[in-house]
């Protein structure tokens, strides 16, 4: 009797024990990526580095301008496509919770949250590459805007969600008009957390690579023109970390660890702003 | 008398022409007051217009993309009927495409992935749910585990290509399999490294949902923690944690550019787990831009296609199961 009480405790000491091993080891994959890419790609990065665009294989130097230049510009697009239809239509399924409509725009945020990155690029490429007649930085931030939606209208929603009615009340109640309650009231008062969802949703984008290869396509060359191939970050993480090289490694490590620093930094901060201001993403 | 009150109605009527024009004023303020709320109105019902536009929007997006979908995929659908989701060769050159090593590939991955992360993403979970819900050392974890998440799956490939292909290498001359590094194995392991948060943030707040009553009881009938976990935590939560299980499953599927990294990128039907092959997200990247004819083209996007129909239904019912937890 005493013995399987023993033997009850102690397997359940055991269990506990496994289960705490197990959850650490989820930590080691991180760490791991973490310390490898900073390690190989800190001693990369200078000023050169920054400034250059790659060099032909063989010449030493070079750097990743053209592809820095690109990421911001196709993401700065992107993100002025999303944001406001991405607000907007977080702000209507807030006010309207029980319509038709709004059920049927909530099944499609949450199928369009899970759709796969490559199938957004098929997608884009034949509304935007094929009519336009060629790849397209633009292209590239249609699909990336795409994805940013279900993020954005989301956390709109979530944010909302959250305010007491009697804010809503108290403005109309003053003789407001609906769209000045919405933009003056309502928008500001859950400012904090609709825009840690625009920066969680450019996190997400920042490191996408899928839809941008038929889209954005890439390009040596460093250009600021959206209606032309551009180069982007995890495009040429993509394109040198497959190739035979060395020195394109090495040009694909530095850029890893800035996208990397980026993405990270990006959710880190999210992270920090959601807790101080209690929201549930 | 008369003459003062004269006097008076005359001012009277004066400061009564003086409320006369005083009215004036007042009525044409409070007409330019009801013009201006008219327009006032007027932007109402504009922006209530534009925020229905807003929600019709997006669901014309997705069924566009589901459109769109099926319309680029008619061509191969046509010439190539049920046929092309069971033939196993795939030969652009000579105008054979069968999906079969692509659709194997994908469940092989993704359930290889599913199997290697589930003991890892059900322990995260327990052990943030129920050993230590709260304090710094059990946000620290989960934190760290949400940031997975956060990594860009480009980096988990060059990652993989980098540090695991040459330890799958070894390990792979080590018991006796040709030691190529790169395979479906390979690809697993980045997979299921990639999809634990997904399981693992569900299952946390599943298990938090549990009533104290329950898990009071078992203790009061002298259950061990491991008892409590196993005959009441597990069996009540069993459908969220099935749910998170299959919002895993959805991410890993359409994973794409780790995957396409690792897996070594053949078109042959893979023989075992270590052999190379391709899943369908990897062979769209990689040939899409290269397709030169119509059929090619088409056949690739019903790859899309199919991917996309599965990672719906993958998706709908978890988030059917987890809304009929949460709702009980």
């Amino acid at each position: 009797m005493k013995t399987s009480i023993r033997l009850r405790i102690n397997k359940s000491k055991l269990v506990q024990w496994v289960i705490i091993l197990l959850a650490f080891a989820c930590v080691i994959p991180l760490l791991a990526i973490l310390f490898y890419i900073i390690k190989a790609g800190i001693t990369k990065i200078n000023w050169n580095f920054l400034t250059n665009i790659p060099k032909p294989v063989g010449e030493v130097g070079g750097g990743i301008a053209n592809a820095l230049v690109g990421s911001i510009i196709i993401i700065g697009v992107a993100a002025i496509i999303a944001i406001p239809l991405g607000i907007l239509s977080g702000v209507y399924l807030s006010e309207n919770k029980k319509s038709l409509l709004a059920y049927w725009c909530r099944l499609c945020v949450d199928v369009l949250q899970g759709v796969p990155s490559i199938v957004i690029g098929i997608v884009a490429y034949f509304w935007m590459v094929k009519p336009l007649g060629g790849f397209s930085a633009l292209s590239g931030s249609v699909a990336l805007s795409i994805m940013m939606l279900p993020i954005v209208i989301r956390s709109t929603e979530e944010t909302l969600k959250l305010l007491p009615d009697s804010l809503r009340e108290a403005a109309f109640a003053l003789g407001i008009p609906f769209h000045r309650v919405i933009l003056k009231v309502i928008i500001p008062c859950g400012f904090s957390g609709i825009l840690s969802g625009v920066m969680l949703s450019i996190a997400r984008i920042a490191g996408e690579t899928a839809p941008l290869l038929f889209t954005a396509f890439g390009n040596p060359y460093l250009t600021t023109n959206i209606t032309k191939p551009m180069h982007s970050l995890p495009l040429l993480i993509f394109n040198y970390a497959t190739s035979p090289y060395n020195d394109w490694h090495d040009l694909a490590w530095g850029a890893s660890v800035i996208l990397l620093v980026f993405v990270l930094v990006l959710n880190i901060f999210t992270k920090l702003i959601t807790q101080r201001w209690k929201i549930q993403l | 008398m008369s003459e003062t009150f004269k006097k008076d109605a005359i001012t009277l009527n004066e400061e009564s022409l003086g409320v006369i024009d005083s009215k004036k004023t007042a009525e044409s303020l409070s007409a330019r007051a009801l013009k201006r709320s008219g327009g006032q109105i007027r932007m109402e019902g504009f922006f209530k217009k534009m925020l229905i536009l807003m929600g019709l929007i997006m669901v014309i997006l997705v069924f566009g993309i589901l459109i769109t979908l099926i319309v680029e995929s008619m061509p191969s659908i046509k010439v190539l009927g049920m046929r092309y989701l069971w033939g196993r060769t795939w030969d652009p050159v000579q105008d054979i495409y069968g999906a079969f090593p692509f659709l194997l590939g994908t469940l092989l991955t993704s359930f290889l992935a599913l199997i290697i992360s589930i003991p890892f993403s059900i322990s995260v979970a327990i052990f943030l749910g129920e050993y230590f819900p709260k304090g710094w050392f059990s946000s620290f974890l989960k934190n760290t585990v949400e940031l997975i998440a956060a990594v860009p799956s480009v980096i988990y490939g060059f990652w993989g290509l980098a540090v695991l292909v040459p330890i799958v290498r070894t390990f792979q001359s080590k018991i006796g399999v040709p030691p190529l590094g790169v395979g479906i194995f390979t690809a697993s392991l980045i997979l299921a490294v990639m999809i634990i948060p997904y399981a693992a943030s569900l299952g946390r707040s599943v298990i938090q949902m549990v009533p104290s009553s329950l898990k009071e009881g078992a203790y009061a009938l002298g259950a061990t923690r491991w008892e409590v976990i196993r005959s009441v935590i597990i069996p009540y939560t069993k459908s969220g944690l099935f749910a998170g299980i299959l919002l895993s499953l959805g991410r890993a599927l359409g994973e794409t550019m780790a995957v396409t990294m690792v897996i070594g990128n053949t078109s042959h039907l893979p023989t075992s787990i270590f052999s190379p092959g391709n899943t369908m997200a990897s062979v769209i990247a990689n040939e899409f831009t290269e397709a030169d004819n119509p059929i090619y083209l088409s056949a690739l996007i019903e790859l899309g296609l199919v991917l996309f129909l599965v990672t719906t239904v993958v998706n709908m019912i978890g988030k059917k199961v987890i809304g009929r937890f949460t709702n009980e």
